[in-house]
């Protein structure tokens, strides 16, 4: 790619940045912390969609990572008296550790078994936390946790979380284009011929699990400055079935459809629970809908459209 | 701390019939989502849910018929078949066209059938907690070698058998069980020789549900009715199911045999991780065996 069309398809990106950063200016409190809930759940579904995606792996349990995150910052601040900062270098490390040792223990299996596993690993964690009330807080978790001044107001958790996902969209992306995201593509898309030309697939899925674990984690983090509490429901099952929802219904064959998806689910659990208490009944028939009629998602539905007009005008050209 | 501090022979023994009857709750809604897994490969996740409207129903019919022996028995009739026709409804209008898709995709749709089963039980039950009074047969203790034992849990432990036992003839001795263990191995052969395979995988289909609604009317007395039972129950289903080997029904009711017990020895060994127990269990049966204790059919 040449320098200027390099730029080219950066200026857009940029401009969205550019934007959000100015956000804080003219929207109400409300939405920026609204966005700044979209920005860490988007995160965390692109984290995902790293090893769903790109690996093809059946990571059932992956918000036992993003709560082992946000645990790690919360207990770092509550019950240490280390710097708060040092929480949120932790977090990655913390999940990415869980990652490796749950990950060491999966990786043998493929498929369906692989997530059932994790589930069961991760319901393991879950279940501890959720019980060891002297240590997490049990069933009701830890509130009102006191993060750094800076980042305290809605503004600051805000451009704190920005930030911390432009960088980490940043990395994530050079890893999917290096040698790495090309060899951990090529076990998803065959992985007997991967093993054939010599590519390590158990260890390319396990580093890929780790990488995901520890981007999951930093998601995590982010969670506990914007809404300043923690609790178990961040690593039950069922927030990773919707994680996987987020990465579908964007469509998870592109690197930024699970930001999408993750706004949409984000807005729809607002908006409708403004009008009804009813809102998974929605999120529900949503997505029953898109199951059956659009299973590549919304961003891949129009990035084929766009493919298929772009097509059409190549062969009208000829 | 409080560790193994309360062990003693009564209590143990309490404990393991307790356990047991858990265990009966667990294998039947265990078989029924491993009946769907082997034969039709779904990974319902829905199961829960059906479970729940099982138990609601079960309070509902049981309250139509005032309660009593009257109420019991035709509300444990009624409610598994209720649930029955509403899984009839939901294959014959969906889950007949996805047969063919990924297993991710079926999970992800039975997942939202979850969320609309779960919003449409809050719109017609509410998000109050509800009870199931035991009809007067079934209060009181029997005593068993000089220890109090519920008579109602001393029912469910008699049930489980029973259950296993129709399903065994169900799967080996009649014509539509053969044809679905048939069609579990060969979808396509089944069909070329001329059997309705759509039709046997409704049936099946229905079966399982069938089941689900069963454990949800059982376990109605013993427990609070109440929105979220359909999360609990279905994790630690898939669990006993891969544990036990997929769709392998003598393996849900060795899968659900040892979550159960763990379960409620657990309570006697550490109250306050009683619950990590059978995941631990879980955790390592699958390290030795990964693909579960018993031969699956997948």
């Amino acid at each position: 790619m040449s320098e200027r069309s390099a730029w080219k398809a950066l200026a857009p990106w940029l401009a969205v940045f550019v934007l959000l950063l100015l956000a804080p200016r003219f929207l109400p409190r409300f939405q920026i912390y609204l966005t700044g809930l979209i920005l860490t759940t988007g995160l965390l579904a692109v984290s995902l969609n790293l090893v769903l995606g790109l690996g093809g792996m059946y990571q059932f349990h992956h918000a036992v990572f993003y709560g082992i995150g946000a645990y790690t910052v919360a207990l770092v601040i509550t019950k240490t008296a280390l710097s708060p900062w040092i929480g949120f270098l932790l977090a990655p490390v913390v999940s990415a550790l869980f990652s490796l040792a749950i990950g060491l223990i999966c990786v043998r299996l493929s498929k369906l078994y692989f997530g059932m596993l994790q589930i069961s690993l991760g319901s393991l964690v879950w279940a501890v936390v959720f019980r060891w009330y002297s240590f997490t807080g049990g069933d009701d978790g830890i509130h009102g946790i006191p993060v750094p001044d800076i980042i305290s107001s809605t503004d600051g958790a805000y451009y704190f979380s920005l930030i911390l996902t432009a960088i980490c969209l940043i990395v994530m992306q050079r890893i999917v284009n290096s040698p790495f995201g090309r060899s951990f593509q090529a076990v998803r898309d065959n992985p007997v011929r991967s093993e054939a030309v010599g590519i390590n697939v158990k260890r390319v899925q396990l580093t890929g699990m780790v990488i995901s674990g520890a981007f999951a984690g930093i998601a995590g983090s982010m969670f506990v400055v914007i809404e300043g509490s923690v609790f178990p429901e961040l690593m039950f099952w069922t927030l990773s079935l919707e994680i996987i929802i987020m990465c579908l219904l964007g469509g998870w064959f592109t690197f930024l459809g699970p930001m999408l998806g993750a706004a949409i689910i984000v807005l729809l659990r607002t908006v409708v629970g403004i009008y009804t208490e009813y809102w998974t009944l929605v999120l529900g028939i949503v997505l029953m809908l898109l199951i059956l009629f659009l299973p590549q998602g919304v961003l891949g539905y129009f990035l084929e459209i766009f493919k298929r007009g772009g097509m059409k005008a190549v062969q009208e050209r000829k | 701390m409080d560790f193994a501090s309360n062990i003693t022979i009564s209590a143990l023994f309490q404990q393991t019939l307790v356990g047991l009857s858990r265990t009966t709750i667990l294998f039947i809604v265990a078989s029924g989502l491993s009946l769907i897994l082997g034969v039709l490969r779904i990974p319902n996740v829905a199961h829960g849910s059906l479970y729940m409207i099982g138990a609601f129903i079960m309070y509902s019919v049981n309250l139509f018929f005032g309660g009593g022996q009257a109420g019991f028995w035709m509300a444990v009739l009624l409610s598994p078949l209720a649930v029955a026709l509403i899984s009839l409804v939901v294959e014959r209008g969906l889950f007949q066209y996805l047969y063919e898709r990924e297993h991710l995709m079926l999970l992800l749709f039975t997942f939202s059938i979850t969320l609309v089963f779960g919003d449409l039980v809050k719109m017609v039950w509410g998000s109050d907690y509800r009870c199931v009074d035991l009809p007067a047969a079934f209060q009181g203790f029997y005593t068993i070698l000089g220890f109090p034992f519920p008579r109602y849990n001393f029912f469910l432990i008699i049930t489980g058998p029973v259950v296993a036992f129709g399903l065994w003839f169900l799967t080996n001795m009649t014509r539509i069980g053969k044809i679905a263990r048939a069609a579990a191995v060969d979808r396509e052969m089944v069909g070329a020789v001329g059997i309705n395979v759509s039709l046997v995988f409704a049936a099946v289909f229905v079966i399982g549900c069938f089941l689900a609604g069963l454990g949800g009317a059982l376990v109605a007395p013993t427990q609070n009715i109440r929105q979220g039972m359909d999360h609990a129950i279905i994790i630690e289903a898939f669990l006993i199911v891969i544990m036990g080997g997929l769709g392998n029904i003598w393996g849900a009711l060795l899968g659900a045999l040892i979550f159960g017990l763990t379960d409620s020895i657990g309570i006697l060994v550490w109250p306050q991780f009683a619950i990590v127990f059978p995941y631990v269990v879980v955790v390592i049966v699958l390290l030795f065996c990964p693909k579960g204790l018993l031969k699956s059919t997948w």
